[in-house]
């Protein structure tokens, strides 16, 4: 049957059709523009896809941004000060020209040494690794190898708790807790018992000082230095473990050969990790450490750390060489703690092979 | 021979009792004086607590009552500036790391600097911030300590974000890309979204380490006695006021110090409590 369609084409012009003409004169074939070409080859969404990609990675690089600017920042600031006194800065040793005492920060005479906070900031960190290193391993080798599965979890909860705390509440509790039993009961014993050593001796009787310093910092390193020789013990191969205990090892022989010793370099790491917190540790330190720029032998005497005088002074500094002063100290402390961290993370990451899985 | 060998393993046995026992004794010693800080905070801080603390500003010295409210607020104002700059950068840099530079060189050096600026101490950065922006603004701002605060949480976002992310199974990747969407939106819509219970988690973390830092504040908020919420001036905050009425002379400030001090504690513990509770359900079990 047939049914008669009208022709409704519009009347085109003769142009032959494509496939006719040989290849390589056809639309098609036409070298394809730029962008057409990257379009093609990703994708349509190909520019999102890099801006994207671009604007992740300008994230990324912020990181580098931070540190660069802190330091520029820093290194600007401090610029009058370095040019007034360049190295001498960190030993210099004046003297006081009414009383001939030794003097070392004296904001009014425009007289600046860093030597007592230099000083301040080491007694009291060795002094809080001193007391915090055997512990803290201890508490780690019990919590990996000697806790029943129970006490665990409450436990290493209580442990991250207590690096959670505030260092603001830390001082606090020192000030109001740890001082008055330092004044009454520990440091006239610490006298007694070991003022032969010409360490302690009674010239400071507030109970501030080196000693309450080093206690509270003690306290907030801790929990840093245990979890992390925990991860690094955890890190150890059971392997290492089965095979010193095949050999016949009593259960600590096995934690000594087996584990620790493995261990070692990243335990190191976790206590170089604990000595930089500790250096830069500031409200606890300041509210305890008595906060006099002077040295003294005896552990038990007032003093300052490089953290503390910033804290201290530089809300009040009247002239820009005070600030910048303190803008000096604040760089030393940066290179000093970016220093120290950067080592600790190399150590702690050569035993667990990467990046740990907690991020301290 | 035989009663060497007897001297021995009981002098073994002897070193493996005596070791148990100092790893429990320095457990106990140290989580005494723990229990011990927890229980003085509570006892001192919940006789101080009182509804005024939340409602008043500061009485003037000598006077009975006033509260932290000014505090309170200014830390809220001064945190939630601190998360507008901290979180997106911080997010954008975990993504970064885990899609886009998973391997490379380059993100091996941003996770490392990431954990050196961990441990830079706070006080610098608030140097950093005072030289940035006090000095060419000639005035003590909350901006100022938004700023010092913000660039805090970037690092430790950056890390938590990044582990959160590198915890998405592939498959879930490879079914959006297979589907035909577009990377950026396979990444934002898909891999963020599953990892985004850890990624609020890890957020959540790094605003509590911020909310207790005062070093940083002290000169660049620099803290105030009255009502402020304006970026442009001074601002009050909950650890900068627990510091100046701490080494004051006056008991009653000793007593708002306190106060002060368990609700940064409550605030924290809550923190971390729920941070545990979240990571420990998984990363794919939050989204469904």
């Amino acid at each position: 049957m047939e049914v008669n369609v009208p022709d409704l084409r519009i009347a085109q012009p003769n142009i032959p059709p494509e496939s006719s003409l040989p290849p390589g004169k056809r639309a098609a074939d036409a070298a394809p523009s730029a962008i057409r070409k990257f379009l093609l080859s990703r994708g349509n969404s190909a520019y999102t896809d890099l801006s994207f990609q671009y604007l992740m990675a300008l994230c990324g690089f912020s990181i580098f941004g931070i540190v660069l600017l802190i330091f520029v920042e820093l290194v600007g600031r401090s610029q009058m000060a370095w040019d007034q006194f360049h190295f001498e800065f960190f030993y210099k040793v004046y003297t006081d020209a009414t009383t001939n005492t030794v003097l070392y920060w004296d904001p009014v005479n425009s007289h600046f040494s860093g030597l007592p906070f230099i000083y301040g900031t080491l007694v009291s960190s060795f002094l809080a690794l001193l007391l915090a290193v055997p512990l803290a391993i201890g508490v780690a080798v019990f919590l990996t190898e000697m806790c029943p599965e129970l006490l665990r979890g409450p436990l290493a909860f209580l442990t991250e708790l207590l690096a959670a705390i505030p260092s603001i509440v830390y001082g606090l509790w020192a000030m109001y807790a740890l001082v008055p039993l330092l004044r009454e009961h520990v440091n006239p014993f610490l006298i007694s018992a070991l003022g032969w050593t010409g360490l302690f001796s009674d010239d400071n009787p507030t109970g501030l000082g080196f000693v309450a310093a080093g206690l509270i910092l003690a306290v907030m390193i801790l929990p840093i230095i245990s979890s992390l020789t925990r991860e690094v013990m955890t890190a150890v191969p059971h392997s290492q473990r089965e095979a010193v205990l095949a050999i016949g090892a009593t259960r600590w022989e096995m934690i000594r050969m087996g584990v620790l010793r493995n261990a070692r370099i990243g335990i190191v790491g976790a206590i170089i990790l604990g000595l930089g917190r500790a250096l830069g540790e500031t409200m606890a330190v300041t509210m305890v450490i008595g906060n006099s720029p002077e040295i003294h032998r005896s552990l038990l005497s007032n003093g300052s750390s490089m953290a503390a005088v910033i804290a201290n002074e530089f809300a009040e500094a009247t002239s820009d060489m005070h600030r910048s002063a303190l803008m000096e100290i604040g760089l030393a402390l940066f290179i000093v703690t970016i220093i120290v961290n950067a080592l600790a993370r190399l150590l702690v990451w050569a035993v667990t092979r990467g990046a740990p899985a907690q991020t301290h | 021979m035989r009663t060497e060998y007897k001297l021995r393993s009981r002098f073994r046995a002897f070193t493996d009792h005596a070791a148990t026992a100092i790893a429990v004794l320095s457990t106990i010693v140290v989580v005494t004086p723990l229990i011990a800080i927890f229980i003085y905070l509570l006892i001192r801080g919940f006789g101080s607590l009182n509804v005024a603390f939340f409602t008043k500003v500061p009485a003037p010295v000598g006077e009975i009552g006033g509260g932290m409210a000014n505090a309170i607020v200014g830390s809220a104002v001064l945190l939630g500036l601190a998360s507008l700059i901290g979180v997106p950068i911080g997010i954008g840099a975990g993504i970064y790391l885990a899609e886009f530079g998973r391997g490379t060189r380059m993100a091996y050096a941003i996770r490392f600097t990431a954990d050196v600026l961990n441990g830079v101490p706070s006080i610098v950065m608030g140097l950093a911030a005072f030289s940035l922006v006090v000095i060419p603004q000639k005035h003590f701002s909350a901006f100022a300590g938004g700023v010092a605060l913000g660039i805090m949480m970037i690092p430790t976002i950056c890390r938590s974000s990044e582990e959160m992310l590198l915890m998405v199974p592939h498959a879930v990747r490879e079914a959006a890309l297979g589907l035909g969407v577009p990377n950026w939106r396979a990444v934002l819509s898909i891999t963020v979204k599953t990892a985004s219970p850890g990624i609020i988690t890890g957020c959540m973390l790094a605003f509590a380490r911020v909310a207790g830092e005062t070093a940083p504040l002290l000169f660049t908020a620099l803290g105030n006695q009255f009502w402020s919420t304006s970026l442009n001036e001074p601002i009050a905050a909950l650890p900068l006021q627990i510091y100046v009425y701490a080494l004051s002379p006056y008991d009653d400030w000793h007593r708002l110090a306190w106060a002060g001090a368990l609700v940064l504690i409550v605030l924290i513990v809550l923190a971390v409590s729920l941070v545990r509770y979240v990571t420990s359900r998984g990363v794919l079990k939050g989204t469904s």
